[in-house]
């Protein structure tokens, strides 16, 4: 049954064309706000790196969820889960805030390009990781009423291949809006 | 005719059909590829004739100069959904519906990989085009910007109804629907065929789904993310594709023709796989090529990503973006040409039986060669100056989505219909569906061509009365109407042989390939026994164990 890895593969190809288009608007209108707001005089690199890191973390719990899972280990698995639920649940919350941060300042979606392309490439994300977020909860549940006992499962293997892009999609994004501003 | 392959053994019980098991409810509830396959089409045919009303009315408009049967709000409307009907409501489903029926059945598979998904996919289609024609019932109706909705006409200033919203909508979860439709197809191909059947084997209506299927992966998400802008653009006020807010209408343009230029190959290239289905079994020869056919079907899909500012070269990109994209959309009647000598040369010397689904495909061939060659011509950034957004595209993409695309879906619907139903279409009424078909187009759009040139504007709700303006358009509008008459008959032909026609053998056509090999119309099971595949023309190696396609083939 590698069908449905396979299947998620290709689906996680063809969202990665849906992600290029947006950083491609993104880049298009790059310096094309140099009065009003914009990535270098309104966000904050530092502070969201530092919840990007609790993303970036929770790839590597979901790896160890599936080496749990190999290992039929289904205490740990259970664990990584959870932890993983929490790390991408931090990085939510950070995203959410530092979007409440900025439409306090009345920057918004229909403030300026930059509005636009900035709030529409981070929500799409943020909907990306909300999804996975639902998904690890799902599995997490049957997790709880044994499911997944090893050492194989299409289930915990396709959900963290999708996390993993997730996580991905993210360095780009976050290369491509908070570090650009930097430089 | 019939001389059957007795492979699978007649089925001692009756076919399961749709009333025994649950009624009504397997319509809604069907997981199995066959009866989506036939939903997709019964849905796409009733669009067909919407958007065929939508093209009657544009053209009872046009009969005249400065005609006053249709207000020029309600032409704008006709244009605009006819457009997006035919293309995403009546070409790509009638494709995708045929692929998800034959696929599995070509491969020698039980079903598709993820029948759920696949009636998804279906039910995403359908809600899809209810979305998008509630929009006629909105406060000012459908919408009124053409089907490519450039920016900023599509944008809240210029478009105050609700009519693009619907719009974007509908083709949103349409595409999604396609989408998974495509990675459905994709990993049925890639894993379950059956055992010999390698894919230098695969029938090549089932590679040319597959390179369709990579195409709709790669470029519907193109759209789906110029939609989603174009969507917050409208309703939470972004500004992507508003210059007056700093937003840039050229990159709708881009996005719009990133997926569109793919998206006519989307519609042509499943076509391109039915002819090459019918053309060898009408021949009685196997297919001339078939490494260069699947091969130049593989350039085709990758050329297609490189070529979308064709459809701009008046916007004025610039000499080395235009000299760039007229010469690599010149490069496509390379592999487009490879394909059209393939099936000429299968034809050569052929026993050629012109039976109505071989009349379709010899007649696709000469219009698709016409559509081909105003296609070259208007890749050529001085001949496009003149004619772009004339009558002239009109003619021209008419001639490749229906002489094209639509003249090979009725040659497959003929081809396969005893598989689908069990019964034959009756082939006297076919002849005239034929005729009528072939006058009507070329009457409604040959002539179009000169009007073109003549430089008669496309999306003009009227024109003035200019020498000889009036009668072609007039003429163009009675081709319509013949047209219309075809399409009646040939529907009146499906209705009557459902319940009259001939009872369809198993293998009516004497084909090779392996959907052939089940009973009319398939049990739900497909297959009690898949013939073994050697090479091909699995049921040629059958009939003829002395004469094999590949003598040296090992036995698997």
């Amino acid at each position: 049954m590698a069908n449905n890895k396979m299947l998620i593969k290709f689906f996680i190809a063809s969202e990665s064309i849906f992600f290029v288009m947006l950083i491609l608007a993104y880049i298009n209108f790059h310096g094309s706000n140099v009065e009003g707001p914009n990535a270098v005089n309104s966000l904050n690199p530092l502070r969201t790196g530092i919840f990007s890191l609790f993303l970036l973390a929770s790839s590597l719990s979901v790896w160890l969820a599936g080496r749990s899972l190999v290992t039929k280990n289904h205490f740990m698995m259970k664990i990584w889960i959870l932890v993983t639920i929490i790390l991408g649940a931090v990085f939510i919350y950070g995203q959410a805030s530092e979007w409440l941060g900025l439409i306090a300042q009345n920057i918004t979606i229909s403030r300026n390009v930059f509005g636009s392309t900035f709030f529409t490439l981070t929500g799409f994300h943020g909907f990306h990781v909300c999804v996975g977020l639902l998904m690890l909860s799902i599995l997490l549940g049957l997790a709880m009423f044994g499911d997944f006992k090893g050492p194989k499962s299409d289930g915990v293997e396709c959900v963290s291949i999708y996390w993993h892009f997730v996580d991905g999609v993210w360095i780009v994004v976050y290369s491509v809006i908070y570090l650009w501003a930097f430089l | 005719m019939s001389t059957r392959i007795p492979i699978v053994p007649e089925n001692v019980k009756p076919l399961p059909a749709l009333k025994e098991n649950e009624g009504m409810l397997t319509w809604v509830a069907s997981i199995d590829h066959k009866q989506i396959g036939i939903m997709y089409i019964i849905v796409s045919m009733i669009y067909f004739l919407i958007g065929g009303l939508e093209a009657l009315l544009i053209r009872t408009q046009l009969a005249q100069p400065e005609n006053a049967f249709l207000s020029p709000e309600v032409f704008n409307q006709m244009f605009t959904m006819h457009g997006t009907t035919m293309i995403f409501f009546v070409v790509m489903p009638l494709l995708i519906g045929m692929g998800v029926y034959l696929v599995p059945l070509m491969i020698g598979a039980r079903d598709m990989a993820f029948p759920r998904l696949n009636a998804l996919s279906f039910w995403l289609v359908v809600f899809g085009g209810i979305l998008l024609y509630y929009s006629f019932f909105t406060q000012s109706g459908a919408s009124e910007v053409g089907w490519f909705a450039y920016a900023p006409l599509s944008e809240k200033p210029f478009s105050l109804n609700k009519g693009p919203t619907y719009w974007a909508l509908g083709l949103l979860a349409t595409g999604i629907g396609s989408i998974a439709s495509g990675l459905n197809n994709i990993v049925t191909i890639l894993t379950l065929r059956t055992a010999g059947m390698t894919m230098r084997r695969l029938p090549l209506f089932v590679w040319m789904i597959l390179v369709t299927s990579f195409l709709i992966i790669f470029v519907f998400p193109i759209i789906a993310s110029a939609f989603s802008m174009m969507l917050l653009d409208r309703l939470l006020g972004a500004t992507f594709f508003t210059p007056a807010h700093g937003g840039s209408a050229i990159l709708w343009q881009h996005f719009f023709w990133g997926f569109g230029h793919p998206e006519v190959y989307i519609l042509v290239l499943p076509a391109f796989g039915i002819i090459s289905e019918v053309i060898p079994v009408f021949s009685r020869k196997p297919i001339y090529g078939y490494e260069f056919i699947a091969g130049s079907t593989v350039a085709i899909g990758l050329l297609s990503l490189g070529v979308w500012a064709h459809h701009m070269f008046a916007v004025g990109l610039g000499n080395v973006a235009n000299v760039y994209f007229a010469l690599a959309s010149m490069l496509i009647a390379i592999p487009t040409g490879i394909k059209i000598l393939n099936w000429i040369a299968t034809m050569w010397g052929g026993k050629i039986w012109f039976a109505t689904p071989m009349l379709f495909a010899t007649a696709f061939i000469i219009e698709f060669v016409i559509g081909g060659l105003t296609g070259v011509a208007i890749a050529s950034v001085p001949i496009d100056w003149v004619v772009t957004d004339s009558y002239f595209i009109v003619a021209h993409f008419h001639y490749v989505l229906f002489g094209g695309s639509i003249f090979a879906i009725f040659a497959g619907v003929y081809y396969w219909f005893p598989k689908f139903s069990g019964r034959m279409l009756s082939e006297t009424i076919g002849k005239w569906h034929f005729w009528l078909t072939v006058v009507g187009f070329n009457m409604t759009f040959f002539i179009q061509h000169f009007l073109g040139v003549m430089g008669m504007p496309r999306r003009v709700y009227t024109y003035h009365d200019f020498p000889y303006w009036g009668s072609m358009n007039m003429i163009s509008t009675i081709g319509a109407f013949v047209l219309a008459i075809s399409v009646i008959i040939f529907m009146w032909n499906v209705r009557y042989s459902l319940k009259h026609g001939k009872k369809a053998p198993d293998n009516p056509w004497n084909a090779w390939t392996l959907e052939w090999a089940t009973t009319s119309p398939p049990a739900v099971h497909n297959f009690d026994l898949v013939p073994p595949v050697r090479g091909r023309r699995p049921l040629w190696d059958l009939a003829h164990p002395d004469n094999p396609d590949e003598p040296n083939a090992k036995i698997v």
